[in-house]
């Protein structure tokens, strides 16, 4: 309807449109936005406030105490269970980030190769990741049994592999693979379907073919994609709790507590809220700063092929 | 005519492609082989694939003992609630961030996505203490409120509204509506994509949500579903048949939704990753 109105008519209608949205905003969005400010306020900024202030007071899980300056920090640098705790955690890191990465980005080019079978390709990569923690970590539970589990039925040992030093971490980071790698490969999907035909096309009346096609074209114009994706898998890693927490309960001789199980113990076992809120700061500045040094390093990177 | 080098890779891609699904496939098949047979096979010495005796007795104790059936509409209450709540405030708090000027927009939309880099992680603490006070431990409500604040939605849903040409706005106020007419019969029904997408998502993450429940109940008969089958132990004991009957049971409310609505869910979770509309 518009484009047939006269010019001057239709200067009117955007002075009668910007004069209303005017006189109305103020008191329509009070309205809209009163819901969610106070769910935001009561729910997200106070709690993210108080977090820091409590990290400077000696606190119980339900009182607040004396004001104690950076006590808890100075007990933080040289407690040898915080370092363990956020040495598993990167441990844990290290046994999924690349490979959830990896695989996710092999199965996103069987799903955008195949493409008459995508839907179910996707469905079953996929489908692991809308289910429950718990449905996992039972799953996972009954096929390492040691006697009676289907993982020692096919390698043939006794192995307890959740008891295990050694085998407990890598063990929830297969797991946790089984259950997370659709997201990434969800992602990485996207960027895939993102890149122009046209650039195949012109490669393939140069010759270009097969695994050439890959490396001119595909991952080059992938890589912020998979730039992000690490970063988002490494958040969401350093993130870990429940599955280690469900699974093993931080054991065996807490070579699989994470820094967020530490935290929840400080503060809900031994109703230390204080020191746990310091953990909690200390958690949000390794990710912070995580996520800074990835836009730092991609910025230096954009900088240099421009 | 295909070129060697590009069957060669076809075949390597089919043989990643089938391998790769019938493990991804596996530890399900397995619960449900499991779970399809009597108790004592599961304890057998000598291993099979699959049951001797196919029996649903594994579903049906499941079902009659423990707190799973209540497990279930608790998740079910939870989630739902969650959703309609998340959507009706991130729709309104969106429109206004998206369409209306007023004095503080920038800023209150900066804080909001701020919610963005912290992990709700963090916050646990002062969430339990401040429950605590408002006396809602143990409640539906305490188990419901801090889910519904999700700047992901609001900023999904502002994304949407500003590509939203400023004719359709304007024909409507042309013919008197106000702002919140103008959200509701112009807006929300060019909506309604990414709104279900966004409440799939919404629902399905409440259904899972482990974390918050865990920290917030504390009797078995308000657990939700990730909670209440990590207490399967006690209510079934080692009775690996019963536990998979368990698993599969929770797994099935998301699993159908998934299976159902595939490409919404698949858009929302990358619209709430950030990366697509």
């Amino acid at each position: 309807m518009k484009p047939f109105m006269p010019t001057r008519q239709r200067q009117a209608a955007q002075a009668a449109v910007a004069h209303s949205s005017r006189r109305g905003d103020g008191r329509s969005a009070a309205l809209l936005l009163t819901p969610f400010v106070t769910l935001f306020l009561l729910f997200f900024l106070a709690p993210a406030l108080q977090t820091f202030y409590l990290s400077l007071t000696e606190s119980s899980l339900t009182r607040t105490n004396a004001f104690v300056g950076l006590a808890n920090y100075a007990l933080l640098v040289r407690d040898p269970s915080f370092w363990a705790s956020l040495g598993n955690t990167f441990y844990f890191s290290l046994l999924t980030v690349m490979p959830l990465t990896a695989l996710g980005l092999l199965m996103a080019l069987l799903v955008h190769r195949f493409t008459r079978v995508q839907g179910w390709l996707q469905g079953a990569f996929f489908l692991p990741y809308v289910l429950p923690i718990s449905v996992m970590t039972l799953i996972a539970d009954w096929m390492l049994q040691p006697s009676t589990g289907v993982i020692n039925q096919i390698v043939g040992g006794q192995t307890a592999w959740l008891a295990d030093v050694d085998w407990a971490m890598p063990v929830v980071a297969l797991g946790t693979i089984w259950w997370t790698v659709g997201f990434n490969m969800l992602m990485l999907l996207a960027g895939l379907r993102n890149i122009p035909r046209e650039l195949y096309e012109a490669a393939a009346l140069d010759g270009a073919r097969g695994f050439t096609l890959f490396r001119c074209i595909t991952w080059p114009q992938l890589r912020p994609v998979v730039g992000t994706a690490l970063l988002l898998q490494l958040i969401v890693s350093l993130k870990i709790f429940g599955q280690t927490y469900i699974l093993t309960v931080g054991g065996p001789f807490n070579t699989t507590r994470v820094t967020l199980h530490y935290m929840y113990e400080t503060a809900f076992t031994h109703s230390d809220a204080g020191y746990a809120a310091a953990i909690a700061m200390a958690f949000v500045a390794v990710v912070v700063a995580l996520s800074l040094l990835h836009a730092l390093l991609r910025r230096v990177v954009a900088g240099r092929n421009p | 005519m295909k070129q060697p080098s590009q069957l060669a890779w076809t075949v390597v891609g089919v043989v990643c492609s089938v391998l790769l699904a019938g493990l991804w496939l596996f530890p399900l098949l397995w619960a449900l082989s499991t779970s399809l047979r009597p108790e004592h096979e599961t304890v057998s010495a000598v291993f099979h694939w699959l049951p001797r005796v196919w029996t649903l007795d594994a579903f049906r104790t499941t079902l009659g003992a423990g707190n799973l059936t209540r497990w279930l509409f608790n998740s079910a209450l939870v989630a739902s609630l969650v959703t309609m709540i998340t959507m009706a405030v991130s729709l309104g708090a969106a429109y206004a961030f998206s369409q209306l000027r007023f004095r503080g927009r920038a800023l209150l939309f900066g804080a909001a996505m701020l919610a963005f880099l912290l992990p709700f992680e963090a916050l646990l603490v002062p969430l339990f203490r401040t429950m605590n006070v408002l006396g809602l431990i143990n409640s539906y409500a305490g188990l419901v409120l801090p889910q519904v604040v999700s700047p992901v939605v609001i900023y999904v849903f502002k994304q949407f509204f500003d590509a939203i040409p400023g004719d359709f706005r304007e024909a409507a106020v042309m013919d008197g509506a106000g702002p919140l007419r103008v959200l509701w019969s112009v807006y929300l029904p060019i909506s309604g994509n990414i709104v279900w997408a966004m409440a799939i998502v919404t629902f399905i993450g409440a259904w899972n949500n482990f974390l918050w429940p865990f920290i917030i109940v504390t009797s078995n008969e308000m657990m939700t579903i990730p909670l209440g089958l990590t207490q399967t132990y006690d209510a079934f004991g080692v009775r690996y048949a019963q536990l998979m009957a368990a698993a599969l049971l929770g797994a099935l409310p998301v699993g159908l939704a998934y299976a159902l609505f595939q490409r919404r869910v698949t858009q929302g979770f990358l619209a709430a990753s950030g990366l697509k509309g």
